[in-house]
């Protein structure tokens, strides 16, 4: 495939089937290969999407400096669509993210704005908010409440699986703007009657909900629970173990929040199953491991894995 | 963390495990986990209560769970489910925690 520059190749990822996963001939998992991506994560299409639509809407021009909130792939795609259009990017990112995604960060020209390991990615909201309010100026694209985001989804995610499996009757994803579970969610179920919408949230450590009230917490404007038809929270030990098994048995080499949804795929295929039915359970591959390399993810012991990425953020 | 269905002394309606969050552990002695008993979640929220006086009322308001609040149950989120009146059996776990952003 051609494409004139690196920003027309976003999406058009590939769906794998997964057969040595799927639990039988009639109940198939399908993982959507979104490290296929020009910086490696699914974020490339919302962060493409948010930037044009400012673009277009007159928010964004020529040398504007964009600020965004992010613990990692939402930023660095920003960060390379930035660097290819001439825009300065401020990201506001907590400190207990891998040291990976800082150095990409830096490589494609981003400024790091750091804000407090306790209470996660509230804070960098937080923060965010503050820098917007003291740089009037510069651009918030704000992942959370952006239309935008949601919308790359509907518009490209959504058909793409719908073209390549018409069967499909379950859909998977991973739960943090919700961008990607309420744009293709909706699309899906517009077209596909019966379908379920499976949310997977990761379960972090105890840190990552220091907040100081249970007033404070978050909920992002995007989210809408009638997208949804079921949610499940999935803890690091399953995350990892499901992140090896997939390498082991299908030779895909995921990040760790793509081993909660593959747990929450998996719990759907064996229910299925169970209730002799049949299914076609897409889910998202997020992104690749190779970010995730330093946390201790991939070696060693489950119990020395899941110690290693305590009180990270890990998807 | 106590084995549950080992202590025999234990009252057999005391079976679900509560998993507390940091941020309401004021109200249970710093314990992460309690248990408790009841037929649905209204219920056991009610029986915790009983010997965490005020951990109720930051948990659910007047129209149910406060909106910064999930609940899991046994990894389940409960508004999935039937929410404060979903249905608790022995050996059940679940999980209180405040909402927080991803991405």
């Amino acid at each position: 495939m051609r494409y004139d520059s690196l920003l027309e190749s976003v999406g058009r990822t590939p769906l794998v089937g997964l057969p040595r996963l799927s639990p039988s001939p009639d109940v198939r998992l399908w993982a959507k290969l979104e490290d296929r991506n020009p910086t490696g994560s699914v974020k490339d299409r919302a962060a493409l999407r948010m930037v044009e639509v400012a673009e277009a809407e007159g928010l964004l021009r020529p040398g504007c400096t964009i600020l965004e909130p992010t613990s990692g792939n939402t930023g660095i795609s920003l960060a390379m669509a930035a660097r290819l259009k001439g825009y300065r990017l401020v990201c506001v990112m907590p400190e207990n993210t891998s040291i990976e995604r800082r150095q990409l960060l830096r490589m494609w020209g981003a400024e790091i704005v750091s804000s407090p390991a306790a209470g996660g990615s509230n804070e960098a909201v937080r923060v965010a908010k503050q820098l917007a309010e003291d740089h009037p100026d510069w651009v918030m694209l704000y992942q959370y409440g952006n239309p935008a985001n949601a919308e790359a989804h509907y518009a490209t995610t959504g058909p793409e699986i719908l073209e390549d499996l018409p069967t499909l009757t379950h859909f998977v994803a991973g739960l943090g703007t919700t961008g990607t579970l309420m744009g293709t969610g909706r699309y899906l179920r517009e077209r596909v009657p019966g379908v379920e919408i499976i949310a997977a949230e990761p379960r972090y450590g105890e840190v990552v909900y220091g907040l100081r009230n249970i007033d404070e917490g978050f909920v992002p404007e995007l989210y809408d629970a009638s997208v949804l038809t079921t949610r499940y929270s999935v803890g690091p030990r399953d995350a990892i173990r499901r992140t090896r098994q997939l390498l082991e048995e299908e030779g895909i080499f995921a990040g760790i929040s793509t081993g909660a949804i593959l747990h929450a795929a998996l719990g759907i295929a064996a229910r299925v199953v169970k209730d002799g039915g049949r299914a076609d359970i897409a889910f998202v591959v997020c992104d690749g491991g190779w970010k995730y390399l330093s946390t201790g993810a991939y070696e060693g012991t489950l119990d020395d894995a899941e110690d290693s990425i305590e009180g990270s953020l890990w998807a | 963390m106590p084995s549950r269905g080992t202590d025999e002394w234990r009252p057999c309606t005391m079976a679900i495990e509560v998993r507390i969050p940091t941020i309401l552990r004021t109200y249970t002695d710093g314990a992460r986990s309690v248990e408790g008993s009841g037929d649905t979640l209204r219920a056991l929220l009610s029986d915790i209560e009983s010997r965490h006086p005020g951990i109720q009322e930051r948990i659910v308001d007047d129209a149910g769970l406060r909106r910064f609040v999930n609940v899991y149950l046994n990894d389940e989120d409960v508004r999935f489910l039937d929410g404060i009146e979903t249905s608790l059996s022995d050996g059940d776990v679940v999980t209180v925690l405040p909402a927080v952003a991803g991405g």
